[in-house]
């Protein structure tokens, strides 16, 4: 029998692994999204093309990029402040803020649309008032776009916290002794070397705010060609026997989390050496 | 235009334990090249702190070129800073680590691209790191990293150079030698240097005066021959006595 190293498992065990991975992410990851583009092909793709041009499944794709548009920047500029506030900064409740942080990923989305529901409904405390002053939140887009922005909190912050934390004041301080301001020393020293944590939450948040179903059903009212972003245009058509159509708006959506996720790879490997460097000490 | 620290005491928040510094003074002329010796927790790493501006005092004095030093913000201190672990800015080269100082300055103060580029040659020709300028800190030893942020702090001009245990991370032999040179440079240049190390030997090799500091006081004060013949306290003898043999 062949000496083996101590860390070095059985030939089986290593074999089983790799194929037990392989198989789960064939069959639960690639064939749904195969499935999914293949539905919306089955006619053609002129036929698919078609059923995108309806005028109420282009206003819910220009509506989920205006709510990424509008939540993903948010979140991102809070993302930073509260990354900043809990790596570099000692104060009373640390841990508390970290945890509230996460808890739009332990509550479910459902219950995050009820809380605006119940907040800015028409039975809600402060309905009747937005009501007599003509503004509209709960099933129009600002209630779409904060039901949204509470589901994605945590990406931006969850990526940079402990990033930051790892990277200590150091290199801040060195830069204020060294006569920099705290814009400069934020744009210069900062953000360089938090950048790719960054645009990984970002990118992550962004994907979340197009694909959020739960949270934005609950508070979009449904009205179609208004307040239907794509994952609820989806719904709606799948119910309405349109298959091909709901398919050929899930394929948009598909090819959305893909780009983002071919960008991202396009961009670690590009600056493979400078991400190297700032990782490495 | 000497460095005079009078009385100088901190409590970090949230301690209920002994201060970090509890009334601290000394006096240093103009040029001299000071050590703060002492044991890990002496308080030592805070007083120098303290005059980088990256910490704050909470009573006591400091006058440095007769003005009150305390009351002038980190940035326009030109206290040049060298930390223990290098902080050098791993997203930038050599080159770029040492022109910050210059390149952040408001645009009426700054050098034109040119004289920054000299400078930055200037320097590196000084700490004996010509040519590798292209280079990132992670392809450089803890020697060479120590020296360009030693290049880095010289930048600005500093009116005081202040360094935290900056051969603390780097093997004897490297450190006698960058010892050295430190000292050396210093000679060169007159610049008031505040030192801070553990490392008695270290102290009384390359400085003129020696500040023994324990559990947030002065000890002893003197030149390095003084405190070696004659130790002040029980605390200065064992300190002392426990490193040479």
């Amino acid at each position: 029998m062949r000496a083996r190293a101590a860390t070095e498992d059985h030939p089986l065990t290593r074999w089983a692994l790799v194929a037990l991975t392989i198989a789960f992410v064939i069959l639960f990851l690639l064939m749904p999204l195969i499935m999914v583009f293949s539905a919306a092909l089955e006619q053609g793709a002129s036929h698919a093309l078609d059923t995108l041009s309806d005028p109420d499944t282009l206003s819910s794709i220009w509506l989920t990029a205006v709510v990424a548009l509008i939540a993903v920047p948010l979140n991102t500029v809070f993302g930073v402040a509260a990354a900043w506030a809990v790596a570099k900064y000692d104060f009373r409740g640390k841990s508390v803020l970290t945890a509230l942080i996460d808890l739009p990923f332990s509550v479910s989305p459902v219950i995050a649309g009820l809380i605006y529901v119940l907040i800015f409904g028409l039975q809600g405390w402060i309905g009747p008032w937005l009501r007599e002053n003509d503004i509209k939140i709960i099933f129009a887009l600002p209630g779409i776009i904060l039901a949204t922005m509470f589901v994605t909190v945590p990406f931006v912050a969850r990526e940079l916290i402990p990033l930051m934390t790892d990277q200590g004041r150091d290199e801040e301080e060195a830069a204020i002794s060294l006569g920099a301001s705290g814009w400069k020393t934020f744009f210069r020293i900062t953000l360089p070397s938090i950048k790719w944590g960054l645009l990984y939450g970002v990118l992550l948040c962004n994907a979340r705010a197009m694909g959020e179903f739960g949270a934005v059903s609950v508070v979009s009212g449904h009205i179609r060609g208004q307040t239907n972003t794509m994952p609820l245009h989806v719904e709606v058509l799948y119910n309405d026997y349109q298959f091909v159509a709901a398919f050929a708006v899930a394929s948009v959506l598909a090819l959305l989390a893909l780009v983002t996720l071919t960008l991202k790879s396009f961009l670690e490997w590009r600056y493979a050496d400078e991400i190297a460097a700032v990782h490495r000490r | 235009m000497s460095l005079e620290i009078d009385s100088v005491t901190k409590r970090f928040r949230g301690s209920s334990g002994a201060a970090a510094l509890q009334g601290v003074s000394l006096t240093a002329p103009q040029g001299a090249f000071v050590a703060l010796l002492g044991p890990s927790g002496s308080g030592k790493t805070t007083l120098l702190r303290i005059l980088g501006g990256l910490d704050f005092a909470d009573s006591g004095t400091v006058r440095f070129a007769d003005v009150n030093w305390l009351a002038v913000p980190a940035r326009d201190r030109r206290a040049g800073f060298v930390f223990q672990h290098y902080a050098l800015f791993r997203h930038m080269t050599v080159a770029k680590n040492i022109a910050f100082g210059l390149e952040v300055r408001p645009r009426r103060d700054r050098p034109s691209k040119g004289d920054i580029a000299d400078r930055v040659r200037e320097l590196l020709a000084l700490v004996q790191l010509e040519g590798l300028g292209d280079r990132y800190p992670s392809q450089l030893s803890g020697g060479q990293r120590q020296r360009v942020a030693l290049a880095r702090a010289l930048a600005i001009e500093p009116r005081m150079l202040l360094l935290d245990e900056p051969f603390g991370a780097l093997d004897a032999k490297v450190r006698k030698d960058l010892r050295i040179w430190l000292r050396e440079l210093h000679n060169r240049m007159g610049i008031t240097t505040v030192f801070v190390t553990h490392d008695q030997e270290e102290a009384f090799a390359v400085a003129d005066l020696v500040a023994v500091m324990n559990a947030g006081r002065i000890e002893q004060y003197g030149q390095p021959d003084a405190v070696k013949r004659s130790p002040g306290t029980a605390f200065v003898q064992e300190f002392i006595g426990a490193g040479a043999t």
